[in-house]
């Protein structure tokens, strides 16, 4: 035999399972973790810990719930429902075809303050019925093209009404063609109430959503008219019933800013307020409300929370005084050994 | 089919075979996406997932961004290709240094250094000592004059010890200088993975030797992998290359097991999808008269008068894509963590270390970890999985003497040493055997000694002991043996071997003795194969006595004969044997036949008994497996008697009048059958009762039993919890498991020895014990394990655990994702049916991949209980074996949380952000927050011990989701563009979390306290008992921990008589019970 390179004997038969044995044989390495020993906190339910924790729930419960109930309560609201009132008795059995009509659609509420109202009062308008999350709608939009001047094509999502004879529609969509037009006038004793539209949207979305050199164009020219139209010369970023408007509601009830009423109003005035009844709720039978609003730190007008709270906190009182009285009644070792019967069908489960 | 390889003839054999270039890659750069693709698309899951993802690129329908499933899919799909490519890559890596090994070969009648991979069939290859080989090799040539060399299995068949190659005897004497220029053909078959046997021919051409063919044995084969070893040098020529090669055709790829937690979470996953179909179906009728009904009516949303054809099935479709997410697109990637965690534990374990060994615990399938915890039926070898495998020679009974029945070691008995001081001629012939007959090969060390390696423990057993009483093997020089007995050499020459085999039981070697060339026959083996072989006139009663005696004491026995030879008898024979060793077809069959014909006129020496001791801890181990409701079986190849003494042993099956011992008996089918059906009829009756009823049955009857009374059978398997089946051969072993799988059963298959393989391979569970028979077992199977009683770890712990994680992960997906998608469901009520998204893109896309999976990922840390609480009550298994925590009715509980807690986010959010803060993007903000929310504290309640990790993921997970959300608010052009922010400054949005939190969990937590209290599981009480520091009464725990399972253990295998009686009792017992003189029926058949 000649001389060769000397050999090697390492394992290389490009096999894996040649060197599992080896690999075997390595100790492995102790940790905790890898010896599942990492020390951990065991808690059991014990009827001190569950008895416990219920009662702290009602205890901090009820509380909030008063407190959540009285701010609600706290905030004074005035709601006119008008869409029905607001139509000549005549001519309410065809409301469909009075709104398409090209008649005059002023109308004359009164409302009565019910209570003192401090400002800043919120006045919004309530839809009830109108599906802004319907797919079809809630997608008919360009984000593009209302943020930036350059993206004037960019329609593709708007259809149908993303084009008329003329080019494209800014602000195309579905969402901005049927725009809010109902408008409201308020005046208290023969005076006029002034209504601040200024601020009405969110900031952010003036800032970042809607461009400040975008502008109206071919808006509300199709054959189909929509809602409300839009000042060509009025950049989209103040259009703020726009902003509003385009703020697409989650559920088919909702109310969104009309305005804000920046004086205290007393108790038992009368406000007149002059409505333009434009907008079509009447194919779909859909309501329409004016709602003024003052606000509390939770918001609007809304009993549910206080109530839910006041729920949830006594249902958990309660809880907690049942398995009391069971523990005391009927007490039960826990762990109790005796319990482990080991025949071959434990009833447990 | 065969291959004809020509030797050293360089223009023919490149180009028709292939050359070595192993390849143990799955892809190429090239086909590597494709080919991975294909086969991650043939899931059904990633099918489905792919439909949707292919469906949301359809705007029309899609209901939210196709990245919210085209995301995480992209990202599931590249961490499963990218471990596929770095494995691949690996394999790649270690395949090239194998193939660019440089090699020694004959190229044109010269020797050249080439790689590897250069080498063709036909190549005369030269190798050195410690040299890998590099392919199948037939030897042609060694350093050694007689043609031996050593070679070291090991990678191969994981047998360490070393084995004897030879070269062919055509090739025999044959010049070093002229084996470079040898030519000539050999026949042999197309490469197999048997690597036991190589049935060729081989016929050298002039001027080597004339025409005659030469058969060819696995013993004239070097194969790949193996090493050279203890000699000089050694060459040969190439017959299989590459991947054809004996251990490259071995190399498959095993079939995935799927375990029954798997098989449920699909079944649950179908149900899931019915639903989803339902709901679709329902909504999509739903929605489209709506649409008809009230839709048209809304002029603001549009629809024109005239869809496309295909309009009805729009809105069905969008809800399809809104539903999609009810299966978990994450699921099979958490389970795969989990998996391989569970497994790494496995290998992690320091308790499951064999200290006298080093060898640790391994889990070589990743997959199957919560299999352990749903054991029903533990299959068990007897030999090297219950005992040590460690034998040593206790006791021998010579021509009807029994020595070392006194002392209880024969080494020791005086009486014995005596006979052979004497050299009474009984004695010496009956040590003579014990030294010649094997296949042992003594090394002899540098001092003197001399060390014995042997493939079987028995007869290195009896080879030691020859030694111990001065008959000595000393050396063993190809086919010379020299013996000393008492410093006088004898010399013999080993003419033939006829091989041991598990068919034939015995084998036989024929030797002549140099000095007076009388030529004999040594036979050795079962008695049951040696005792019918007797001549006419020798009375074998004795020896059959003997035999039975040593069985019940629990040792093996061996009954050693031998015959003398006439020479032309023996000549006639001999060339028989070469025939039928060089048949090509059935070779073996042909050869045991031959065997048959030497192998006949024994005259019997005597009986040696082997004591194979009990590995330690196996009746603890057993008993407390038995007690978590886990039935054994122990098949094994040893005799009846010693197999029940060693079920006795070690709590296999309780003594009387505990336990009773049935035993199925019979040579015909009849007699079979009508003992099965009275067996059966006991266990029936017995059932009842608080006993242990255990069938006994041997092969013969197995293989009757299972021909003809196939369902009588398998109902007594059904009914009995304990079972030992002897004298069964690995395929029957393998048929017993497919019988319990059949019968629904979750099976793991135990054992240490080749003759495991197919039984751990068939089990839904196969656990190797790497021990002395090699690792052949411990590298088919899925775990391997140092000793027997690291099962019950494995089992308990490991098993146990991965169980009841897993069954919460899984479930838990499906809350989370079912959770999810009912919110999704209710909206679409509020919104005109029409399939609108409540969450944006990024909730939805991040929801499954984030949010939610981390948290629970932490659950693979859980322990319900310590591992002391679990091996103290075994019994808590059951809730695992009968899959109590994950089945129809849990997942039901699961559903109806997700359904309860849909419906509070859902109810709550609406009410609290109704009217003016009714803005989509927030109100989706507050819903997935509740969601968020409510899920942590699900996760936290379901938690049962909380370390740091658990801690950090469950409530780090919180804060990562209002982390992840500001930056995605703060981006300006996101769809929820300071969303996040204004709800952070909300009062009402933390009131509304905090009522989400307490509606959705004072519920849970008040049904889970009253039953944890009043009706508490099994798994309840012991948390509360472990955890309360409750101190249990002593008597039943720690009874039968400790001390009675060794008193157990211990009087029967020392010859207390009292325990021999105990142990004969049941089988006694029985006997008169199943009337038709089973005893004789025994004897008749060891007699004739």
């Amino acid at each position: 035999m000649n001389s060769s390179t000397p050999s090697s004997s390492a394992a290389g038969a490009g096999s894996a399972d040649s060197t599992a044995p080896r690999r075997n044989s390595k100790r492995p390495k102790y940790s905790r973790f890898t010896q599942q020993e990492l020390p951990a906190c065991k808690p059991i339910l014990t009827p001190k810990w569950v008895i416990g924790t219920f009662l702290l729930v009602s205890v901090i419960f009820i509380p909030i719930g008063v407190v959540s109930l009285f701010a609600s309560r706290d905030v004074v609201e005035i709601v006119d429902r008008y869409e029905t009132d607001c139509i000549p008795e005549a001519l309410r059995n065809d409301k469909v075809g009075f709104i398409q009509s090209d008649r005059s659609k002023t109308c004359q509420r009164t409302l009565r303050v019910p209570k003192d109202m401090k400002q800043p009062i919120y006045v919004y308008y309530q839809l009830d019925n109108f599906y802004q999350n319907h797919r079809r709608y809630v997608k008919s939009r360009s984000d593009q093209q209302l943020r930036n001047n350059g993206s004037l094509q960019d329609t593709g999502p708007c259809k149908p009404e993303d084009n008329v004879a003329g080019g494209p529609i800014v602000p195309c969509g579905l969402i901005a063609w049927s725009l809010f037009n109902d408008t409201y006038g308020f005046t208290r004793n023969n005076q006029q109430l002034n209504v601040s539209k200024r601020g009405i949207s969110w900031k952010s979305d003036r800032e970042h959503k809607f461009g400040k050199n975008v502008f109206p164009r071919n808006f509300q020219n199709g054959t189909l008219k929509g809602g409300a139209t839009l000042d060509p010369d009025v950049a989209l970023s103040d259009q703020e019933d726009l902003i509003v408007w385009m703020r697409t509601a989650a559920l088919p009830t909702f109310r969104k800013l009309y305005g804000k009423i920046e004086v205290d109003l007393q108790r038992d005035e009368i406000i007149n307020v002059t409505l333009q009844n434009n907008y079509n709720t009447y194919s779909f039978s859909g309501k329409k409300k004016l709602v003024l609003s003052t606000t509390s730190w939770l918001g609007g007008k809304n009993d549910f929370v206080g109530i839910a709270y006041l729920t949830v906190g006594g249902l958990c009182f309660f809880l907690a005084l049942v398995f009391l009285l069971i523990y005391l009644i009927k007490p039960r070792q826990l762990g109790d050994p005796s319990y482990l019967s080991w025949n071959r069908n434990p009833s447990g489960h | 089919m065969k291959r004809y390889v020509y030797i050293n003839d360089d223009n023919l054999a490149s180009d028709i075979y292939c050359d070595n270039r192993i390849s143990n890659r799955k892809y190429t750069i090239l086909n590597f996406l494709p080919k991975n693709l294909w086969e991650q698309f043939s899931r059904f899951m990633n099918q489905y997932f792919l439909l949707i993802a292919c469906l949301q690129l359809w705007s029309l329908i899609t209901p939210v961004n196709p990245a919210s499933t085209w995301g995480p899919l992209i990202l599931i799909f590249a961490v499963s290709s990218s471990k596929e490519a770095w494995d691949d890559y690996n394999r790649y890596l270690s395949d090239k240094e194998a193939n660019e090994k440089e090699v020694w070969i004959v190229r044109q009648g010269i020797r050249k250094l080439i790689q590897a991979q250069d080498i063709c069939i036909g190549n005369i290859v030269w190798l050195r000592e410690n040299d890998e080989v590099p392919c199948d090799l037939v030897l042609l040539g060694t350093a050694d004059p007689l043609g031996f060399c050593y070679v070291e299995t090991a990678a191969l068949d994981g047998e360490t010890d070393l084995k004897t190659r030879s070269i062919p005897s055509a090739c025999m004497g044959i010049d070093v200088d002229l084996l470079q220029k040898i030519k000539g053909a050999i026949e042999c078959p197309s490469p197999d993975k048997d690597i036991r046997r190589f049935d060729a021919n081989m016929r050298l051409f002039p001027p080597f030797l004339d025409n005659d063919v030469f058969p060819l044995t696995i013993k004239n084969t070097i194969l790949q992998s193996c090493y050279l070893r203890n000699t000089e040098w050694a060459c040969g020529v190439a017959v299989y290359t590459g991947n054809q090669t004996k251990l490259g055709m071995c190399r498959g790829i095993a079939e995935p097991k799927l375990t029954a937690v798997d098989a449920m979470i699909d079944r649950l996953t179908g149900a899931i999808f019915v639903f989803q179909i339902v709901v679709v179906i329902v909504l999509g009728i739903a929605g489209n008269v709506f649409k008809d009904k009230e839709g048209r009516k809304l002029w603001y949303v549009q629809y024109p008068k005239e869809g496309p054809w295909y309009e009805l099935l729009v809105i069905p479709l969008r809800f399809e894509l809104l539903c999609s997410i009810m299966i978990p697109i994450s699921i099979k990637v958490s389970l795969d963590l989990a998996k391989s965690l569970y497994a790494k534990f496995i290998d992690w374990d320091v308790e499951m270390v064999d200290p006298a060994t080093g060898i640790r615990s391994n889990a070589a399938n990743t997959a199957i970890s919560e299999d352990l915890g749903q054991v029903e039926y533990i299959l068990t070898d007897k030999t090297g999985t219950l005992t040590e495998n460690k034998m040593i020679f206790k006791r021998c009974c010579i021509s009807g003497r029994f020595y070392g029945n006194e002392s209880g070691d024969a080494l020791t008995d005086a009486l014995l040493l005596n006979a052979v001081s004497t050299g009474s001629a009984d004695v010496i012939l009956f040590l003579k055997v014990m030294a010649i007959c094997n296949t042992v090969i003594p090394v002899r060390s540098k001092s003197g000694t001399i060390s014995y390696k042997a493939l079987s423990q028995d007869e290195e057993a009896l080879v030691c002991a020859a030694a111990r009483l001065h008959m000595v093997l000393e050396n063993k020089i190809g086919n010379i043996l020299d013996i000393n007995f008492n410093t006088s050499p004898m010399r013999y020459e080993v003419l033939d071997t006829l091989e041991f085999t598990s068919d034939r039981k015995r084998m036989s070697v024929v030797v002549r003795e140099c000095q007076s060339g009388e030529i004999f026959l040594l036979s050795k083996g079962a008695d049951e194969t040696i005792l019918p072989l007797t001549y006419s006139g020798q009375q074998v009663r004795t020896f059959a006595e003997a035999v039975e005696q040593y069985a019940q004491m629990g040792l093996r026995t061996l009954c050693l004969a031998w015959h003398k030879l006439e020479e032309d008898e023996y000549q006639e024979w001999a060339s028989m044997f070469k025939e039928a060793n060089s048949t090509l077809v059935d070779r073996e069959s042909r050869v045991a036949e031959v065997c048959q014909r030497l192998e006949r006129d024994l005259e019997i020496l005597g009986v040696a008994a082997i004591e194979d001791r009990l590995q330690e801890g196996v009746p603890e181990t057993i008993e407390t497996l038995r007690k978590a409701g886990i039935n054994f079986w122990m098949l094994t190849g040893d005799k009846m008697s010693t197999a029940i003494q060693i079920a006795l042993s070690c709590n296999f099956v309780s003594p009387e009048p505990k336990g009773q011992l049935l035993i199925i008996d019979g040579k015909t089918e009849d007699e079979v059958c009508m003992s099965l059906e009275r067996v059966l009829l006991t266990t029936r009756i017995t059932e009842s009762e608080p006993k242990d009823v255990a069938f006994v049955v041997d092969g013969w009857a197995l293989e009757i039993a299972h021909k003809h009374c196939r369902k009588l059978f398998t109902e007594l398997a059904i009914l009995s919890r304990t079972a030992i089946c002897c004298r069964v051969t690995p395929s029957q072993k393998a048929q017993l498991v497919e019988l319990l799988k059949l019968c629904d059963y979750r099976t793991l298959a135990i054992g240490d020895g080749g003759n495991d393989v197919r039984m751990i391979q068939q089990a839904d569970i196969g656990v190797g014990i790497s021990g002395r028979e090699g690792l052949q077992a411990a590298r088919a199977a899925d775990y391997s394990i140092g000793k027997f009683r690291f099962l019950k770890r494995l089992i308990l712990v490991h098993g146990r655990y991965s169980y009841n994680r897993t069954a919460f992960l899984s479930q838990y997906s499906f809350y989370k994702s079912l959770l999810i998608c009912f919110i999704q469901i209710f909206f679409s009520f509020i919104s005109g049916v029409s399939g609108t998204s409540f969450f944006n893109t990024v909730s939805l896309m991040a929801y499954n991949v984030f949010y939610t999976s981390v948290p629970v990922l932490v659950s693979v840390l859980d322990k319900d209980l310590s591992e002391r609480t679990v091996m103290q009550h075994p019994q808590i298994l059951f809730y695992c074996q009968s899959g109590r925590l994950l089945n129809p009715s849990t997942f039901a509980g699961w559903f109806g949380l997700s359904l309860f807690h849909a419906i509070v986010v859902f109810v709550i959010t609406t009410h609290s952000y109704a009217f003016e803060k009714s803005e989509m993007e927030e109100v989706g903000m507050v819903a997935l927050s509740g969601c968020i929310w409510l899920q942590a504290f699900v996760v936290a309640l379901e938690t049962n011990s909380f370390t740091i990790f658990q801690h950090l993921a469950i409530w780090g997970n919180l804060v990562g989701f209002y982390a992840i959300n500001w930056i995605v608010s703060s981006i300006s052009t996101s769809g929820m563009h300071t969303i996040m922010f204004r709800l952070c400054e909300q009062p009402s949005y933390w009131i509304t979390m905090i009522l989400i939190v307490a509606t959705g969990m004072c519920p849970v937590l008040a049904l889970k306290y009253l039953r944890y209290t009043y009706r508490p599981s099994k798994i309840n009480i012991l948390q509360q008992t472990e955890r309360l520091g409750i101190i249990e009464p002593q008597s039943r725990s720690s009874s039968d921990k400790d001390p009675p399972t060794l008193s157990v253990y211990e009087p029967l295998l020392s010859e207390s008589p009292s325990a021999t009686r105990r142990s004969v009792g049941p089988a006694q017992r029985f006997d008169s019970f199943q009337s038709p003189s089973p005893p004789d029926s025994t004897h008749t058949r060891k007699d004739n």
